[in-house]
Parts: C-alpha cells; structure tokens; sequence
C-alpha cells in the first residue's frame, strides 16, 4: 500500500519535471543542441582519424563518436536536473513537497525518474542523427534497445550528481556553475578519443575513469556488437556515479532537512 | 476537548547565534483562528515552519493535531493544511496541475482527488484559469491558488504565514472570507500577519510576538481593553474649552486630542457619555462633535512592543513591487 503510493508520488513528481523540461526549451536546447555541434565539429574535422593505426576497427568516426555525444547529453541532463531542483527550493517548492506526507526520497527518485524518460529523448534523438548521417549499429534492434537502456540510467546516475548539488547549493546558479567541472572529466576519458592513442598520463587516467567505461558500454553495440564484457563494463561506469550521485543526494537531503 | 495546537518553550536558533524563536508557549484550541502578530523577524515564519514539520526544533516541543512534530512528523503532515509566506508555486504548472498534484501527495484515490480539485478551483474563483499556468497568475490569484492546493485534503488545522501581506484590499477581502467560512466549517487556524486589522476581524486569540518571545495573548477585545479604556473626544464650540475642561475632570482623565479637540478617559464604559453629555449641556457649553475612541490593536501593538508599525508600511510596499517581478527567482534560498 505504500508502496504503491509511493509509486504514484513518484511518477507525478516524474511526470511534472518532465513537463517542466519541455515548457523551459531554454533548458532541453541545449541537452541536445550543444553534443550534436561538438559531434558535427568532431567529425567533420577530424573524422580521418579513423585511419590512425591502431584505431578500433569502425565503420566511420561518427559510429565512433555517437557514444560521447550521447554520454555528453545525459551530463547536460543531469544539470539542467539539477538547476530545475535547485529553482524548486529558491521557490519553496520543495517545502511543499516536505509538508506532504510522502517518504523523503521519493522527492528526489521523482526528479530522477524524469530524467531517465530525458535519457530515452536523448538517446532517440542521437540514434536517428546517426542513422540518418550515415552511422550503422552492429548490433541492430537489440544493439538499439540496450543503448536506450543504458543511456538512460546513464542521465539518471548523472541526475543524481546533480540533484546532490541541488540540495547542497540550494542556489541554481551554484549548479550552473560547478557541475560544468564535470565535463573535464569527460574530456579526460575515452568519450571522443580511443584510449588506445592516447598519451600517457591521459591514458592512465581514462582506464580508470568510469566515464570510459559508460561510453564504452554505450559504443560497444554500434561499433562491434553486445559483448557481456563491455555491458558490464557500462553498468560498473553508471554504477560508480549514480551511486556517488545517491549516496550524496541523501546526504544533503539529510543535512538540508535537518538545517531547514 | 484536545488542543490543535500545543507547544511548550518551542525554541530555533540558527548558526551564528541567530534566536529565532526564543521559548514559546501556545495552546491552540480545535476550531479556533490564532493570529499570530508581528513584526518582521519577529519569528513567526519560523515558529510556522516548525509546526508544518519542514525545521527542527532547537529547544522545546511542539504537537499539532495531537502529534508531536519532531516524533510523529507524517501523522502531522497528513493532518495539516499549509499555505507559505511565499506561495510556493511553480510558475510553469498550470492551477489545475498543482491541485491534482496535491491531491497525489496527499494520496487521494484519483477520481476524489479530481472531484476535489475542481470543485476547490470554482470555490476561490479560478475554474476559468485553471489551465493557465501560475507564471500567468495576478498575485492575488497566486495567494488562492495557494491556499485551495492546502485544502484539497481536508485538513484539521490550516497554516497561513501572511496570507494576504502585498495584496490589494479586494483581494485581501476574498481571502478573508474563505477563512472564515473555513473555520465556521470547523478548521482551525493558524495565521500569522503583519496587518492589525487582519488579526481584529478574523482572529479569536491574537499572539503578540516580538523578537522570538510572547509579548502579549489574549482576543483581540481583552487586548485592547488592557491597555486603556475607551475616550470620548469632543469639539467644544468657540471659548469653552477652558470651561469644558473642568466639567471633564469630573468623569475622567482628560487631555488634549488631535485638531484642538479635548478628550476624556471612559472609566466607567460607554455608558457615561450620557452624563458627560448632560453635565456640558448644564454647564451651558455647546458642542461641535463627539467621538468615543475605542483602543485598536495599533495601540495594543505599540504598548507591548514598544514600537509602532512604520516600518512595515514600508516593507509590504517593497514586498508589492516584489510580487509584481518575474517570478522565477524569489528569494535566495534559507540555509
Ligand atoms: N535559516 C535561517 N538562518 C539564519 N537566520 C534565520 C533563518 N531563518 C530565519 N532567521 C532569522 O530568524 C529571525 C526570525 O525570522 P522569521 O522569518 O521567523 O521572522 P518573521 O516574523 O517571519 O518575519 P517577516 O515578517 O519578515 O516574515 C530573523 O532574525 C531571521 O533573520
Ligand atoms: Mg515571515
């Protein structure tokens, strides 16, 4: 019985930020817009790169690339998640949500279910941009499904960052301004560049970044085919941040609450 | 019969030596309105928020509806009401969406939580802009919206920090009436405001708060009756006054009023300005005018906080031009 309440809390608080994110476009342009530039720049310049010896065997730089510009996309959902939570307490919203008798989580799964169902919107949009400019899944249907799949926990593991920061802030421009940080990472890891090629200490650092293993799991079906090796390797990567992004998130609940 | 309210040297200080809420001790009873009054920073919104559940008490204990809020916050929730200083509304959800929301949150089956929805937006008059969204929303609308979203579940005790601070007299009317109606149905409750006239006319019981302490409690009658008894002032006609003064002396004490008036002290009630009255006609002194003057809060206000209400003028003439901005980013966040 509460449990199914809780569902329901869940998926209206979903529903509502999902609707919030498309009522803002000024917030959902650039989750979509800013990864297909950085891809459409990245492969236009530098898409003989393919041709540097030891570099995976592809069909084109872009069936390459699309992995990074989808993991890019689902960090940009995590913050705009984030400043969205972040407008909620400047508002007061989030009293409302804490006068409610509803379980103290479900305030923060409701936000991170809408950005899951924001990962399948990215997810779609960059699977056809491939197919349309020429990219090929190896892995076909089931290759498409999975990338759907993990590029939607992806958003929601990056949700959770974001939401931590949200509670923790309290101020949107506080997330506007820190989360970006994240991006270094992403750069930092075999989003855009095959660790294969990279120098060291870049090399190091991306073997142990989990960032590579996500976009690594999300390429391995467009590239190659579905490897049980490889969609753990994902897992494992959403794993690390989305559990990083809880653990957080809880705990600046937990402080904010008390704090008031 | 139990109390709505209970709470017992309830107490908030905040990092940095800040004391809220500085020991409080209230008894609200079931179907009363308590207007809490203050100035600002006085703590009222803090005392709200620690009865809503949403802060910690820093000292003390606090039940409402018969629950404790720190042990039994959920029981809480689910009986109360609440309506914030800063209506806390979503400016890209329409009316419609935050009732049926509400209505989730207090886990009302969905068609009930429909029924109510609608028939709450008819009651405070926004059935037409209920697919608006709130960004749309005139101030006043906002504060309805507002306080029908804290209804949708029937709750035994509505609070309502300031809820009519920066609206216009119309608005301020409608308001008014609903809690009214509200409480003649049976809800108790809890209101804080910055407006005398406010706790006057809706209040039972009027708490005085100043700088985290109880000044004052009493109905807003008793209130006034403490601090002085009711004058009369009078205009006496040209070269009496000299004269008129010492027939006054008679049945009170007598001083100067405003416009070259003089008044007197009403010892012994209204019933006297017929003697005085009488006693000036025989003395052969002709007045222009006669008023008795009842104490209002203001001066009940002024006696037990030492402080009049200038202040405020200009803080709600701020909080209007407040209202009147794009309404996305309020107020920076409490830590
Ligand atoms: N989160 C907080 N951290 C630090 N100080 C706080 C916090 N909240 C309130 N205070 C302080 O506590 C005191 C009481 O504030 P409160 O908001 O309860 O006053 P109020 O009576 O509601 O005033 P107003 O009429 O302005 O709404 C003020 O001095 C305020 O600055
Ligand atoms: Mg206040």
């Amino acid at each position: 019985m509460r449990l199914a309440a809780n569902a329901r809390v869940v998926a209206a608080l979903g529903r509502r930020s999902v609707k919030q994110t498309f009522r803002r476009p000024q917030f959902l342009a650039p989750i979509l817009l800013f990864p297909s530039l950085l891809l459409a720049v990245n492969t236009g310049g530098a898409g003989r790169a393919t041709e540097i010896p030891g570099f995976p065997e592809v069909a084109g730089f872009l069936d390459f690339e699309l992995a990074g510009a989808m993991l890019q996309s689902t960090m940009l959902v995590g913050v705009s998640g984030g400043i969205a939570l972040a407008l909620d307490i400047e508002i007061g919203f989030l009293d409302r949500l804490v006068a409610a008798p509803i379980s103290r989580s479900a305030m923060v799964l409701g936000r991170l279910a809408a950005t899951a169902a924001l990962g399948v919107v990215v997810a779609t949009w960059f699977v056809a941009l491939g197919l349309v400019f020429g990219a090929r899944v190896e892995a076909g249907v089931a290759g498409v499904a999975l990338i759907f799949v993990l590029v939607s926990l992806s958003a929601m593991a990056f949700g959770g960052l974001g939401a931590a920061l949200a509670l923790a802030a309290g101020r949107a421009s506080v997330v506007q301004g820190i989360f970006p940080l994240v991006f270094v990472i992403l750069f930092l890891s075999s989003a855009f560049f095959p660790r294969e090629l990279m120098l060291e200490p870049a090399a190091t650092v991306a073997l142990y970044n989990p960032l590579s293993l996500i976009a690594e799991g999300i390429r391995a079906p467009v590239i190659a085919g579905i490897s049980a090796g490889s969609l753990l390797e994902g897992l494992f990567g959403i794993a690390v941040v989305g559990g990083l992004g809880f653990a957080l998130s809880a705990l600046a609940l937990r402080r904010r609450l008390r704090t008031g | 019969m139990p109390a709505a309210i209970e709470t017992h040297a309830l107490a908030r200080s905040f990092k940095g030596d800040v004391v809220a809420v500085a020991g409080i001790d209230l008894e609200v009873a079931e179907g009363e309105i308590y207007a809490f009054l203050g100035p600002n920073g006085a703590g009222k919104t803090t005392t709200v928020r620690m009865l809503t559940t949403l802060l910690a008490p820093t000292g003390g204990r606090a039940s409402v509806a018969g629950h404790d809020v720190a042990g039994e916050a959920d029981a809480v929730r689910r009986s109360i009401g609440v309506a914030l200083q800063e209506a806390a509304l979503d400016p890209l959800m329409t009316g419609r969406e935050l009732m049926l929301l509400q209505a989730t949150l207090h886990a009302l089956p969905r068609a009930e939580g429909r029924r109510r929805a609608e028939a709450l937006l008819e009651r405070v008059d926004l059935a037409d802009a209920a697919d608006r969204r709130v960004g749309t929303y005139s101030g006043g609308m906002r504060r309805r919206l507002d306080l029908a979203s804290a209804l949708v579940h029937e709750p035994a005790v509505l609070f309502l920090d300031e809820p009519t601070t920066g609206l216009d007299p119309v608005s301020r009317l409608t308001i008014w009436e609903e809690v009214q109606k509200l409480n003649d149905a049976g809800t108790t409750v809890f209101l804080t405001t910055q407006y005398l006239e406010e706790a006057d006319r809706l209040a039972d019981r009027v708490g005085i708060i100043d700088r985290g302490t109880m000044a004052a409690e009493d109905t807003p009658a008793a209130l006034k009756a403490g601090i002085r008894d009711p004058r009369l002032e009078l205009t006496i006609a040209d070269g009496g006054a000299d004269r008129a003064r010492d027939v006054l002396t008679r049945f009170g004490e007598v001083a100067p009023a405003a416009d070259g008036r003089v008044s007197v002290s009403l010892g012994g009630g209204r019933g006297q300005v017929a003697a005085i009255v009488r006693a000036l006609d025989d003395a052969g002194l002709m007045m222009d005018s006669l008023d008795v003057v009842e104490p209002t809060l203001d001066d009940v206000f002024v006696a037990k906080t030492g402080r009049g209400l200038d202040d405020q003028r200009a803080r709600e003439q701020e909080q209007r031009e407040r209202s009147g901005d794009e309404q996305l980013v309020v107020e920076p966040a409490r830590q």
